[in-house]
């Protein structure tokens, strides 16, 4: 290439570069506490196949002062969460007078639990949210009360698993039983709902990297739930975020807890599989 | 007798609105999604046309698209193309039925359609979340899109 050429491709790229650094993922690194490295990139599971060929978490689509806070667990308001999460695990409760520490030992026996949610629980012949499944050894093994969905506790609860299960990859199952539970939530993901006729797909699939208004569309992964919000200041659900989604195509809305939404975290949750568990995480 | 008197006034003035103009469910689009005539009857106003696109309680088509000509609009979003121009190499035509109901210029596009009232999946109240009750109101009113129009107009290269 001559000198003139040179110019006039580098005169070129400099006129795209603004656009290009609006637009898409960044190429940052999450490493926690300067130690555990987090695959927020990965190569699309075969299911995807046509309409993904990469994965990304959604923390690369956030500005650098919110990615910062999810690098130190001392700047993350997400773990004050799970100190409370550690309580909640210690705690005895429920006629049978038991805590989650009588059956099941410290938290980190349940390393790589959160990974593989949604899972089909044979026994009870249904597809188990972790917080179904919290709540199933809430009352058939401590005799208590199941928690409310997506409530502080239930949260909390997760919270403190998903930080347990921190840098495992997510492997969520949708073969065999599950397989008609994953249907229902594929489908949902590209049913476009409400006035503005929008479905997860036209934003998350077809348009990410690009701004709505002030938003960075991210690919909505669930891999990093719960998730603080700097809008609210709290932990958030799943569920509750895709409430608010499908609340903004101006549509008539699902609850937290609901069969289409354990469909639809089932579904979402698979879209993940190869990035590793990151929540709890920040976001704006 | 004043609620009669009051249901009375809103038939009056929805029929008023409407007198010399069409319904959403009555709009025809021509071959390539175009619409001949004036939704209300009236010409569109280019000032309350640039509200409309910019305001996000109203048609917020900025969320979606760009405009130079609105340098004062912060947060201009990029899942539509950059409008600068259209008005140009676009008729008011086309650019009507693209406003009212961009499914019908280019098939199973990310754009909503502004003036439409029927075939909704769980069509809600607002953003309440909640179940829409009794008949819908388009996004936008017949003279809403006019304006629209005749703001997109205004964007000439
Ligand atoms: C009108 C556009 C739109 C639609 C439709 C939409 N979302 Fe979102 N979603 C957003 C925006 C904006 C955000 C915040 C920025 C981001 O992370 O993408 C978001 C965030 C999310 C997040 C949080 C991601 C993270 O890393 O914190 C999830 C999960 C999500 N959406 C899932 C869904 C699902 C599932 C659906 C369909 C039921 C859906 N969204 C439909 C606009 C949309
Ligand atoms: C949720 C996103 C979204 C919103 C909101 C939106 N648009 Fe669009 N618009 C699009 C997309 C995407 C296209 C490109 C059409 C395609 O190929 O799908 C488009 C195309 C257009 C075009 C055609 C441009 C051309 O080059 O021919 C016009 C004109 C337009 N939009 C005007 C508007 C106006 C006016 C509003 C508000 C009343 C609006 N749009 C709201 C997404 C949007």
């Amino acid at each position: 290439m001559n000198f003139r050429t040179m110019t006039a491709a580098a005169a070129m790229l400099a006129l795209t570069a603004p656009m290009l650094a609006a637009g898409g993922a960044d190429d940052d690194t999450l490493i926690i506490n300067e130690d555990l490295e987090i695959t927020t990139k990965a190569a699309a599971a075969p299911h995807l196949d046509g309409h993904l060929d990469e994965v990304i978490s959604g923390w690369h689509f956030r500005d650098d002062d919110t990615q910062a806070m999810e690098m130190d667990d001392f700047d993350n308001p997400g773990m004050i969460f799970v100190d409370q999460g550690i309580d909640q695990w210690n705690a005895v409760e429920g006629s049978e007078e038991k805590s989650c520490a009588s059956c099941h030992g410290e938290p980190e026996e349940m390393a790589g639990v959160k990974a593989v949610y949604p899972k089909w629980n044979e026994e009870a012949g249904e597809v188990r949210t972790l917080q179904m499944q919290m709540n199933a050894c809430r009352e058939e093994r401590m005799g208590a009360e199941p928690w409310k969905y997506d409530s502080a506790d239930a949260i909390n609860m997760e919270a403190l698993l998903a930080s347990v299960s921190r840098g495992m990859p997510v492997n969520v199952a949708i073969d065999g039983p599950a397989a008609e539970m994953w249907e229902k939530g594929k489908e949902m993901y590209y049913t476009r709902y409400g006035v503005l006729e929008l479905s997860c797909a036209n934003c998350h699939e077809q348009n990410y990297g690009n701004y709505i208004r002030a938003d960075h569309l991210s690919q909505g992964q669930i891999n990093a739930f719960p998730t603080y919000r700097l809008k609210n200041a709290k932990l958030n659900g799943s569920h509750d975020r895709f409430k608010g989604c499908i609340r903004d195509t101006r549509a008539e809305t699902f609850s937290p807890g609901s069969p289409e939404f354990v469909a639809l975290e089932l579904y979402v949750a698979s879209r993940g599989n190869g990035l590793d568990v990151e929540g709890p995480s920040v976001r704006n | 007798m004043k609620l009669t008197a009051l249901t009375l006034a809103g038939v009056l003035v929805a029929g008023a609105a409407l007198a010399n103009g069409v319904a959403p469910d009555e709009v025809t689009y021509g071959e390539y999604g175009e619409v001949e005539a004036s939704l209300s009857g009236a010409e569109g106003n280019a000032d309350k046309g640039r509200e409309i696109f910019s305001t996000k309680s109203m048609g917020n088509c900025v969320s979606c698209h760009a405009v130079s000509a609105l340098p004062d609009v912060p947060f201009q979003g990029e899942v539509g193309p950059m409008l600068d121009g259209v008005g140009g190499y676009r008729s008011a035509e086309e650019l009507r039925g693209i406003v009212a109901n961009a499914k019908m210029t280019f098939e199973g596009t990310v754009m909503p359609a502004f003036y439409k009232t029927s075939g909704f999946i769980r069509p809600g109240d607002g953003y309440t979340g909640k179940a829409a009750e009794g008949p819908l109101e388009p996004i936008l009113s017949a003279q809403d899109v006019e304006d629209v129009v005749a703001f997109l107009m205004t964007l000439q290269d």
